[in-house]
């Protein structure tokens, strides 16, 4: 019965973590970001103001900011 | 054939083409970088999904919360999509563009485990379902409209059959990208696609409607090629 558990509870770990990493990853701002810029966008298009560059922009900045926390790897590596 | 039935013939070949080449690109992209195997699996669920969606909804397929489906799917595409977009910016200027030409199978994004690997098997079964739906819906909305469901259905199913065909061998090209490069693109691609469909979902309307991947897809490029060059800047620098 407790290996029958712990395999439900090792399973459901696993879903879990595969999709924290599928969505999340190694930068949990830039996933934030994109969610944050979507409601910000839908609110502004419920008003019935022009909004779709609000996430290209918010990609392009969110990208930027993680890639200039990451140390830069090293050629060839 | 009568000229409404090569009408509608013609729109559904076309609009389908449109989305065939989505699906095409991210099903030959996935599979590309992370392997075939578990990409193939995630077609063939993808397929069988939008089968039983077909058989449940039938002609009622407007019911479907299209919405919904691309706004879910675009985020998990976007998100999934900015994570290969920095790998392969950071794969990229770490190791410029010399050796194109010579596959890197040592790459850690191509799968190399026994099982299957559920990250290409979930982007290709995503890529597959929300674009046979939207196959499906004009293949209903055409059909039922001019009343010629046949030529609507032959239409869609052309556009599949030759975007796949185009696909197989663009598959062999892609083959011989260095998968630091091909992750890029890859990444470019899913990004365009994801914040597409995600703002579609939300019911955003894009200036130039279907048209808008195309500059959508020349920012993220250029995005990525700046951000590559600078990248490539600190690497040289330390």
């Amino acid at each position: 019965m407790s290996t029958a558990l712990s395999r439900v509870a090792a399973g459901v770990g696993a879903f879990f973590r595969f999709w924290y990493g599928f969505i999340v990853g190694d930068d949990w701002t830039v996933a934030a970001a994109v969610g944050v810029a979507l409601l910000i966008t839908a609110a502004l298009n419920q008003r019935g103001i022009i909004a779709w560059w609000l996430l290209p922009l918010t990609v392009a900045v969110a990208t930027a900011a993680s890639l200039r926390r990451t140390v830069a790897p090293r050629p060839g590596g | 054939m009568t000229t409404a039935t090569a009408t509608v013939f013609i729109t559904t070949f076309l609009a389908s083409t449109v989305e065939a080449i989505e699906m095409v690109a991210i099903v030959v992209g996935v599979g590309a970088t992370r392997g075939w195997r578990s990409t193939w699996f995630g077609v063939t669920a993808g397929f069988a999904l939008l089968v039983a969606v077909v058989v449940v909804f039938g002609l009622a397929l407007g019911s479907v919360p299209i919405g919904l489906l691309r706004l879910v799917i675009g985020v998990l595409l976007l998100v999934f999509g900015l994570q290969w977009l920095r790998k392969g910016i950071k794969r990229v200027a770490a190791r410029s563009l010399t050796g194109m030409g010579i596959p890197e199978v040592t790459d850690s994004e191509f799968w190399v485990g026994r099982g299957v690997d559920w990250t290409a098997f979930v982007l290709a079964l995503k890529g597959v379902l929300l674009e046979g739906v939207e196959i499906a819906f004009i293949v209903v909305s055409v059909g039922l409209a001019a009343r010629e469901m046949t030529a609507a259905i032959v239409g869609a199913a052309s556009a599949l059959v030759l975007t796949a065909a185009a696909g197989t061998a663009f598959a062999a090209v892609f083959n011989r990208i260095p998968r630091s490069f091909l992750q890029l693109v890859v990444g470019i691609l899913l990004t365009t696609f994801g914040t597409f469909w995600s703002l579609e979902g939300l019911g955003v309307e894009w200036p130039s409607g279907d048209l808008s991947i195309l500059p959508l897809l020349a920012f993220y490029a250029v995005i990525a090629l700046s951000y590559t060059r600078i990248e490539r800047r600190r690497v040289v620098a330390g």
